[in-house]
């Protein structure tokens, strides 16, 4: 990086013209620093390394500038003028300062009867689903208005989540969990989800984890139908759970004020974090995997470094937040009672007031989430469902093959296709997934614990074969005791050489024997005369 | 207030008629793409099990009467294929349409030597029967010929002893063969122009370098290797081996190095200018190798075994890269690899010769843009994970035959024990004491000039 050069004395020498905004993109593609290949002995090596590096950087580079002028879309802002406050302003100013398409987004569905909804967007943000209490489970096409499926499953039903694509949408209902197809038809009934709260979807591993009153968190392949893991979090009933979309990890709040997080592999939480003094009662994690914002009872919105897992600022409400969601662009909404606030910038460093305010009109907020690659935030709340226009919320710029908006049906049909064949493993699932196809060399400490480990597993199932074929009486036949007892002897022989050798090899690793031998052994002695140079012997 | 949201319309983002292309948006931001690594991870594991899937490298099998001895690529084209045989019998093949085209005959005993012309309109063979003979061979047509013609040779030169190998220079009328001496020939002459003699044995094989117009190489049945320049009328140099080296081949970019392929199953190659020790050893047939040849890229190189089977290797390997073999196929006793590099041709003692696909998860035909692509990126990504064990065990799997399979485990605990046996041997004497060559000097007798 050359720096502008320092003005000194009375010499006004050339400033080099530094692009910060060129070196950021570019820092943005090349996904960690450059390495340093001076160091390496290996000639090889070290050319095949610095040949990948220029490739790296020419990639970054010419990524950064079809970032810079190929990109067609331009992010939402909302400004306010002289002494107005964007907080101010209401929704209904703002959709008619708004264009025509935009304030179209922005509606309310009144659905009085059938209790609070849960609401969950496509990964394209153009389904949505909602999923009254009272068991009315529908999907519409929520730009257009137009709904695809209605059914009205008579239970109560907590929560809602898409899997895959539009095709598929599971809900957790009283008992069990429920798949249901997009014409309404039930195609799968999941018995093993027992009183589940909350549901999620790891779209990359096709796996919908849910976690319910028996504080059992289930991850079940929904390409395979297996279940993939079954934790127990032994932390009671669990109704707050979200997905780390940059590892696939999962969070959990508990009543206690903690927050666990979860992989398949591990039946122990991969980190576990007091946030709160009070049960947590929401949970947001942003795109990136580096904040994640915590809401408890105590009336405390904590912000929290993922990466370092430590606490970044805290805001304090007086409501209770009831929920928590945070769109692709780093917008804060947090949802309490009635009140919807919109926070800006305010996972980075900690903000004075909010970006946009909004009342739901009736009834108790249930449930918030942002459209992905739209302005819009969508609530559900126990009168129906509302849309609020959060300039700034979505991302412009939509990658066709992550996630198309205005997806026809044949590409659908080869996403669906293509996703399955990158379908990732349960056991890839881990903290940083940057590692994978790493190599660490272990440190000689660890591969020498590693070898002690399975040479005392070895010896201790060696042991217990032996112990297993004790000596058996013999009924039939002769039975002398003075044969039983020559029998034993030679079993206790046996023991006795594999606790020998095991002896050997702590004193070897100790370094007693032979360390001695060789300090005492001349230098043009043979080394199989070593017995006689010992320390101690005649 | 000033106010900006997003508002897309559809027109803009979908096309507009249906002979239009979709719009496909692409935005490379890592945010949007989460779990890279573990995608492309994913990707190169199955890129690496398609790639086993699809490997089927046997192509076509062209029959003889006898067992094939010799064969030779045409340098101007690449359909042809000339193949001698044991019983005297050469055969032109049109690989493509897979017909033979010529059947040159003349030859009384067996032919041991092939080689074209560099002009590609004619080619010498050599016999046991003292004779070396000169076809005109005619290019493939397009009409499918009823059967295939003979044809009578055009020259012929005797000697007096039986010939073992010949290869033509490929430049000029010139061509040298093998026999109990080393004879260079010329066209319009009936006599050798010059003889090269060292030592009382016999060539067995004989090769030009085809990059120094001058230099040329043979092994003989000394156990030797020796360097000639026909500029002058003895040999420059000879190199020594522990055992007999049955043919010889220099690499066609890299023309200061040659590969032997040695009596006791390994390969050596070797820098012309530096004999004391061989550049690479490659190992992993497990009886005598017979014959190799060199791919036009210089990147790699294929030979074939008196095991049945038919190895490729990198030019700096030391362990095979790929195997073919059949339950058909016996000894074999020449290989050949295309002038383009992509199809490998095998002749052996069960009278045919069998073409290989070099890569053998590549497919044959013409590729669409997209088809290449998806072929490259496959390959780009098993290179890029090859190194990480479960790609790793996959990429490298080949089934081979049980007998080689288990000859190959017992050279491997022979091997093992004899590794074991010198650290002991080591550990238990002073230290400097026991002197050990490294495995590409081992087998170097010595040098003379």
């Amino acid at each position: 990086m050359v720096e502008a050069g320092e003005q000194l004395g009375s010499q006004p020498r050339k400033r080099q013209k530094v692009d910060h905004d060129k070196a950021a993109r570019i820092k943005k593609f090349r996904r960690g620093d450059p390495l340093a290949t001076s160091k390496i002995p290996d000639k090889k090596l070290k050319g095949n390394l610095r040949y990948q590096e220029r490739l790296a950087n020419e990639a970054a580079e010419l990524a950064a500038k079809a970032d810079e002028w190929l990109l067609p879309g331009l992010a939402g802002a909302l400004e306010a003028d002289g002494m107005e406050r964007t907080w101010r302003f209401k929704q209904d100013e703002v959709v008619r300062e708004a264009e025509v398409g935009a304030a179209r987004k922005v509606f309310d569905l009144s659905l009085t009867e059938l209790g609070p909804y849960s609401v969950n967007f496509t990964r394209s943000g153009r389904f949505l689903a909602l999923g009254g209490r009272k068991g009315h489970l529908a999907v519409m096409d929520w730009q257009r208005g137009k709904l695809i499926t209605e059914i009205q499953v008579k239970e109560t039903t907590r929560d809602i989540q898409f899997l895959h694509n539009e095709t598929f949408f599971a809900a957790a209902q009283r008992k069990y969990v429920y798949i249901y197809d997009r014409n309404g038809v039930e195609v799968h009934c999941l018995k093993e989800h027992v009183e589940a709260n909350c549901l999620d979807f790891l779209p990359h591993h096709f796996l919908l984890c849910s976690v319910g009153h028996p504080g059992v968190l289930r991850y079940q392949d929904t390409s395979t139908g297996q279940t993939a893991a079954a934790h127990r979090t032994r932390l009671g009933p669990c109704s707050t759970m979200r997905q780390n979309p940059w590892n696939a990890v999962l969070c959990l709040g508990h009543a206690a004020g903690t927050v666990t997080m979860w992989a398949p592999n591990m039946a122990t939480p991969l980190v576990r974090l007091l946030c709160h003094r009070g049960p947590v009662k929401a949970l947001a994690i942003d795109r990136d995997g580096h904040n994640m914002v915590t809401a408890g009872a105590d009336g405390q919105v904590r912000v929290w470094d993922l990466r370092m897992l430590r606490p970044r600022h805290a805001y304090f409400s007086r409501a209770t937040p009831d929920r928590l969601d945070i769109s692709q662009r780093g917008l804060l909404a947090v949802g309490a009672a009635r009140s919807i606030q919109v926070w800006q910038g305010a996972l980075e460093h900690k903000v004075q007031s909010p970006y946009m305010r909004h009342d739901v009109y009736s009834g108790r907020l249930h449930d918030l989430a942002f459209c992905p690659y739209e302005d819009v935030l969508a609530a559900g709340h126990s009168e129906g469902l509302s849309t609020m226009l959060v300039p700034g919320a979505g991302e412009p710029n939509y990658d066709s093959r992550v996630a198309d908006p205005f997806q026809g049906r044949k590409a659908k049909r080869e996403q669906e296709v293509a996703q399955l064949l990158d379908k990732l493993q349960p056991d890839m699932i881990v903290l940083d997934p940057t590692t994978i196809g790493q190599v660490r060399k272990e440190p000689k400490q660890v591969q020498e614990e590693a070898r002690l480990a399975a040479l005392v597993a070895e010896r201790t199932e060696s042991r217990a074969a032996l112990e297993k074929q004790a000596e058996k009486k013999k009924m039939k036949g002769k039975n002398k005791p003075s044969k039983r007892h020559r029998k034993k002897q030679y079993t206790i022989i046996e023991e006795h050489k594999v606790d020998a050798k095991g002896r050997a090899q702590k004193d070897k690793e100790f370094g007693k024997t032979e360390k001695n031998a060789e300090d005492s052994l001349p230098d043009d002695a043979p080394r199989a005369l070593a017995a006689f140079y010992q320390k101690g012997r005649k | 207030m000033r106010i900006k949201a997003i508002n897309r319309s559809e027109e803009e983002c979908t096309r507009e008629r249906s002979q239009d292309l979709q719009k496909v948006h692409k935005n490379l931001d890592p945010s949007l793409h989460p779990l890279e690594k573990a995608t492309e991870y994913t990707r190169a594991l199955n890129a690496a099990k398609l790639e086993r899937i699809f490997a089927k490298p046997f192509v076509a099998a062209f029959a003889h009467d006898d067992g094939i001895t010799c064969l030779a690529k045409n340098p101007q084209r690449l359909n042809s294929l000339i193949a001698g045989s044991a019983d005297g019998d050469i055969r032109l093949w049109d690989i493509p349409s897979r017909r033979c085209l010529r059947r040159l005959v003349g030859h009384t005993a067996g032919v041991k030597g092939v080689a074209a012309t560099p002009s590609g309109d004619a080619c010498v063979s050599c016999s046991t029967d003292c004779t070396v003979r000169l076809w005109r061979i005619p290019a493939a047509g397009m009409q499918p010929a009823a059967e295939p013609q003979e044809a009578q040779a055009a020259l012929e030169f005797h000697g007096a002893n039986g010939f073992r190998a010949i290869d033509h220079h490929w430049q000029g009328d010139r061509f040298a063969t093998a026999g109990a001496q080393v004879d260079v020939w010329d066209h319009a002459r009936s006599e050798p122009m010059s003889t090269f003699r060292w030592g009382a044995e016999s060539a067995l094989s004989v090769r030009f370098n085809p990059v120094e117009p001058e230099i040329f190489t043979s092994t003989g049945s000394d156990r030797s290797i020796a360097l000639y320049d026909l500029r002058s009328s003895t040999p420059i140099r000879k190199l020594i081996m522990q055992t007999r080296s049955n043919a010889i081949a220099w690499n066609p970019l890299e023309a200061f190095n040659f590969t032997v392929a040695s009596e006791d199953c390994n390969l050596y190659t070797y820098d012309m200018r530096k004999l004391d020790m061989a550049a690479c050893l490659h190992q992993d047939f497990v009886s005598a190798v017979m014959d190799l040849d060199y791919s036009p890229t210089g990147r790699e190189f294929v030979a074939g075994s008196y095991d049945r089977s038919v190895r490729m290797f990198s030019y700096n390997g030391g362990h095979s890269k790929e195997v073919f073999h059949t339950k058909r196929m016996q000894r074999v006793f020449s290989v050949r690899f295309s002038a383009d590099g992509s199809y490998v041709f095998s002749g052996s003692d069960d009278m045919n010769v069998r073409i290989w696909k070099a890569d053998a998860s590549a497919p044959l035909g013409k590729l669409l843009p997209r088809q290449k692509q998806t072929q490259a990126y496959n390959q780009a990504l098993i290179r890029r994970f090859k190194h990480l064990p479960e790609i790793n065990r996959i990429v490298r799997h080949r089934h081979v035959p049980k007998p080689i399979y288990k000859a190959g485990k017992l050279r491997r605990t022979i091997v093992d024990a004899d590794a074991r046996k010198l650290q002991n041997v080591m550990k238990h004497s002073k230290p400097g004491s026991v002197k050990v060559k490294p495995a590409r000097q081992k087998k170097i007798v010595g040098q003379e000039e």
